[in-house]
């Protein structure tokens, strides 16, 4: 099928194009030169903006941890249905909708490509079937690999090479796509009710410290030249006065970095960006962190906003999860995953009249605008910890308008404004930085040829939005931005319309991606591990990998390792 | 003659994955590493009770009859109900489940599964206060404190103590089988003295100290695994363990109550609570507190007695007391293989693990409203399904007589009491054995179930069956639409 839109303004920051009007054919899904327009479906985009399929680097919408999540909150679901319709199935919302769902919201909004950022590998086929279960998006999935006891063990020893043919067997044996480090250390220590405080303590019974957890990674990330960096979930994460292991967790990575090109991902930096001594004393941190990326470039890093609404958190950090159940008194759930992981679920209310909520909200915005160069950080809630995805346009209208940011401010704790320096700020995002911080960036940062871009042989992933850029002043009218984000005109996926004014046409199905790394040596992994295999895990060697049978539909890609 | 290694028991929660199977002739002749119910379940399951042909009831008589004919007539009764029930789905896979879910919606009914005649109140439980919980090989890895209470793995889950706690080899933790070899045989020869005795003519005969004393032994002040039982009666397990508090029935929620109060540092004005002296309970409540990483396993002795999910609602809370204190768990020790499965599938698919009504066309969850066993109390349904499971043998007679008086299809490799009464029945093949798929074990580990020997022939899968019936349900509905 060929398909033909007409016109538009169209948004490519990776190929720098920045409001052109122009056309954009695709043929048999991927975008192409030109196509004859009589044989083609046309869609008459004069007047929109028409921008790639966005990407979202950053959401838990699978696994143990979300499923978990869906059933300890029937509470969440029950005041957001979505009925069944000729074309969709059923399901529930709102801040973990059911996976239906799930696909369905994110391609409303012009979203073709999600990932998923933690798995534990022990669970991955569990992963996987929801991912199976998410139509309309194509999807991947970062598997945890910061505690697994093969690589304390290996870091312990020094014996990198080792390390990395182990991580590639991983990626290839449960299907993941990029190597997930959360708490370095904290989460092997939960395992005994404890935890790890600065990126120098030892972890207990391994003769590792977190540094090097993150740089041993980072290096063997750098050996298996996998297309994503190592993406990283900071220790002291949610506490307050982290914005210093923060700093030198970015400062250790930073002799890594050889050429320009980053070298690990900090996923919601907001979450680690706070100062203070305790709750009581928390302010932002934020200037400080910018200050140090504006003047680094081996890092690229994603909000985490905060909304304010109530959310449901969820992370594979386990002693973070029992701070905020100690803090909050809610419902905890804890998940410890032999030899992996661990993993934990609180749900949360983000008040705008508590002023650490809205000093936290602030300080999203303030990473998002005092780091000047859009290809750094990413716009995430971290879905659902900071709020749900269904949230982006109104974040999108707070980075275009300081008109919208400080109608929300004026409205949190008159605390919270003293805390932070967003009301000072006066950056106002263009739809171009836009379509860097919600697609161009993020495909790029994690090393998607295909995605994020519409350039000639990309694939045919489209989102065009009811915006006119000529006509529009962004500032004064985000109102009107922030509805067009939240409906796409138009979703396009592989060449195929999905969605139309906000409405979803046809179900199709997306790939699942994943990294098939090829290391020069012959493998020699399933021998030993076949050996320490009863010792480690209580499941079989036989039953551990994820086969073919639980991918719907998959898009490995082939990675040559330098080792 | 082929051995197949590395098969997963499709018997209990356990899902133990190192069977190995010897085939012969497209037969299982021989089992290896499984327990005494996963042995009977491979070589017993032909046995001659198994259904090869579909059946249909023609003037009240259950007669053979075709695939096709079987299917359109369940298609039928699905099609023209208002509100039927599609229950059990426990003891087949993931992948039948999921056609389970997207029939149910089809058809606007209410999808149940057995967890609501066993850990539901469980599940209810864990919607209330949450559950801090792991997977098995944490506890194999890192337990020293094992507590059963209201379960009889032994017996119910026969290699769970083996495989996963007590006597298990961990990295931090070993295993306790030896000392308990060795209290085995200790056992053995009390009651060898105690027979001698009894024939001996001695007049003063020496006391024998009784098995478990009442207050917790002095080994419990050790360092090692430990294992500790809690239950109404003295159970296979209780034999094994290191201590066995015998709770008068349907007083766990005070016991459990009485242990947070002390775990929290409150004194206690009573001298006994649930039959326990207090003394008891506080030399108990320091070995909970002194432990590294301690684990309660329920079972139904806590979900179906007295107080029913508050017990579980009080269990987690006491989890949650403790680990103010130390690291503790707590799961529940869940029955069919894959029971745990069907509450994932449910709860991705429609945000809810049991219980969802699709009668207004999206997912709907109100436990004692919309789950099978209250429709049929208040009479709603109008016709039902039921998939591997036997709600006749198992539901509230009140419950039964609706659920036979409308129509019923079943699905299920046996003919057991629900078949007897269906008006459809499907014979199906058995997962795990003539059909792959996943199951998820108790602590949501999913595991491959593998196809090990041929269905005998025309018998299809669970899902093969659900997918047809689906098929041929949307071609009427379509029908129907396009008549009105």
């Amino acid at each position: 099928m060929e398909l033909l839109i007409k016109n538009g303004f169209v948004f490519d920051p990776i190929n720098g194009i920045n409001s052109e009007k122009m056309d954009i054919a695709i043929k048999n899904g991927k975008i192409v030169d030109s196509i004859q327009e009589k044989n083609a479906k046309v869609i008459d985009a004069s007047g929109l903006t028409v921008m790639p399929g966005g990407v979202d680097i950053h959401s838990h919408i699978a696994g143990g941890e979300v499923n978990a999540g869906r059933l300890l909150r029937p509470e969440d679901h029950v005041k957001d249905v979505e009925r069944k319709t000729a074309i969709t199935r059923s399901g529930v919302g709102y801040s973990i909708p059911s996976t239906f769902t799930t696909g369905y919201r994110y391609s409303r909004m012009g979203y073709t490509t999600i990932m998923n950022p933690s798995m534990s590998p022990l669970e991955a086929k569990h992963t996987h079937e929801e991912l199976s279960d998410i139509p309309m998006v194509d999807k991947a999935s970062y598997p945890l690999l910061g505690d697994w006891w093969f690589v304390l063990e290996y870091l312990q020893k020094g014996d990198l090479e080792e390390c990395a043919r182990h991580i590639a067997w991983m990626m290839e044996t449960v299907k993941g796509y990029a190597i997930k480090i959360v708490n370095p250390g904290g989460l092997e220590s939960w395992g005994f009710g404890r935890n790890v405080h600065s990126i120098d303590d030892r972890v207990p019974g391994f003769d590792v410290t977190p540094r090097e957890i993150i740089c041993g990674l980072c290096k063997v990330n750098k050996m298996l030249n996998l297309p994503h960096t190592i993406h990283l979930h900071t220790n002291n994460l949610g506490v307050p006065g982290n914005y210093a292991t923060t700093l030198e967790t970015m400062k250790c990575l930073e002799d890594l970095a050889g050429d320009d090109k980053p070298v690990a991902h900090i996923t919601h930096l907001q979450f680690s960006s706070y100062k203070g001594r305790d709750w009581r004393t928390m302010k932002s941190g934020a200037e400080e962190i910018a200050n140090y990326v504006n003047n680094h470039s081996h890092l690229t890093m994603d909000m985490g906003q905060v909304i304010f609404t109530d959310t449901t958190t969820m992370t594979a950090d386990g002693p973070f999860q029992f701070n905020l159940y100690n803090l909050t008194g809610h419902k905890w759930v804890n998940h410890d995953v032999e030899t992996e992981t661990s993993g934990g679920i609180v749900p949360f209310r983000y008040r705008r009249k508590n002023v650490v909520n809205a000093t936290q909200w602030s300080i999203g915005l303030e990473l998002a605008l005092l780091i000047k160069d859009p290809w750094k950080i990413f716009l995430t809630t971290d879905h659902p910890n900071g709020g749900p995805f269904t949230a982006y346009p109104k974040i999108i209208a707070w980075l275009i308008s300081k008109k919208a940011r400080m109608a929300t401010l004026k409205r949190t704790h008159p605390k919270a404004i003293k805390r932070s320096i967003l009301s000072s700020i006066d950056r106002e995002m263009s739809l171009y930085e836009i379509a860097v911080v919600t697609r161009g960036g993020t495909s790029k940062a994690l090393g998607l040829k295909h995605k994020g871009h519409l350039g000639v042989g990309a694939d045919g992933d489209v989102a065009i939005y009811d915006l006119n850029p000529e006509s529009i002043d962004l500032p004064t009218d985000y109102k009107v931005v922030r509805k067009a984000f939240s409906r796409a005109k138009y979703t396009i996926k592989g060449g195929q319309v999905l969605v139309k004014d906000g409405e979803v046409l046809q179900e199709m199905y997306g790939k699942t991606m994943w990294l098939n790394v090829e290391t020069d040596e012959p493998c020699r992994i399933p021998e030993e591990m076949k050996t320490k295999f009863r010792d480690y895990w209580t499941v079989e060697f036989d039953n551990y990998p994820v086969s073919d049978h639980y991918l719907r539909s998959q898009s490995p890609i082939t990675v040559k390792a330098s080792i | 003659m082929t051995i197949v290694k590395s098969v997963t028991c499709p018997v209990c929660g356990c899902l133990c994955d190192d069977i190995e199977l010897v085939v012969e002739d497209g037969k299982v002749e021989e089992v290896k590493n499984g327990c005494a119910i996963c042995e009977s379940k491979f070589i017993g399951y032909r046995g001659e009770h198994r259904v090869l042909k579909p059946k249909i009831r023609q003037n009240g008589k259950l007669v053979d009859t075709t695939l096709q004919e079987a299917v359109k007539k369940s298609a039928e009764i699905l099609a023209n109900a208002n509100y039927p029930i599609l229950y059990g789905w426990s003891s087949t896979s993931c992948e039948a489940q999921r056609v389970g879910v997207e029939l149910a919606e089809e058809v606007g009914g209410v999808l149940d599964n057995t967890a609501v005649v066993c850990h539901g109140p469980s599940i209810l439980g864990i919607q209330e206060v949450g559950i801090p919980s792991c997977t098995l090989g944490q506890v194999r890895h890192r337990a020293d404190l094992v507590i059963y209470w209201g379960c009889d793995p032994w017996s119910a889950h026969p290699r769970h103590v083996e495989r996963y706690t007590t006597f298990a080899e961990g990295r931090f933790e070993g295993s306790e089988w030896k000392g308990y070899l060795q209290k085995f045989k200790a056992a053995a020869g009390r009651k060898k003295i105690k027979r001698v005795m009894k024939q001996a003519p001695v007049k003063n005969p020496p006391s024998i100290e009784p098995v478990t004393p009442s207050e917790p032994p002095q080994k419990m002040k050790k360092d090692g695994r430990k294992l500790i039982v809690v239950d109404v009666r003295r159970t296979m397990t209780a034999e094994v363990a290191d201590y066995f508090i015998q709770v008068e029935p349907n007083k766990d929620y005070e016991l459990m109550e009485a242990l947070r109060a002390l775990v929290r540092d409150q004194e206690l004005d009573v001298n006994s609570v649930a039959g326990i002296s207090v003394e008891c309970l506080e030399e108990l409540v320091d070995i909970m507190i002194g432990c590294n990483f301690g684990i309660i396993f329920f079972g139904l002795g806590l979900t179906m007695s007295a107080g029913k999910f508050r017990n579980i609602d009080v269990a987690i809370s006491l989890t949650r007391d403790l680990n103010m204190r130390t690291k503790f768990a707590i799961m529940p020790m869940r029955g069919h293989f894959n029971v745990t499965g069907s509450n994932t599938v449910f709860t991705w698919q429609t945000g809810y693990p049991f219980g969802v009504d699709f009668s207004l066309g999206y997912p709907r969850y109100n436990p004692g409203e919309t789950t099978s066993v209250d429709v049929l109390l208040r009479r709603e349904s109008d016709a039902a399904l039921v998939i591997a499971s036997d709600p006749v043998a198992n539901f509230p007679k009140k419950a039964v007589q609706h659920l036979v008086k409308n129509p019923l299809i079943v699905i299920d490799p046996h003919m057991n009491a629900t078949s007897l009464m269906a008006d459809v029945v499907f014979p199906s093949a058995f997962v795990g054995i003539e059909v792959g798929g996943t199951a998820y074990r108790m602590d949501h580990v999913p595991l491959p179930l593998k196809k090990v020997v041929d269905p005998p022939e025309g018998v299809l899968s669970d899902k093969e069956i659900l997918n047809r019936i689906l098929e041929e349900t949307r071609k009427i509905k379509l029908k129907q639409v396009e008549a009105a």
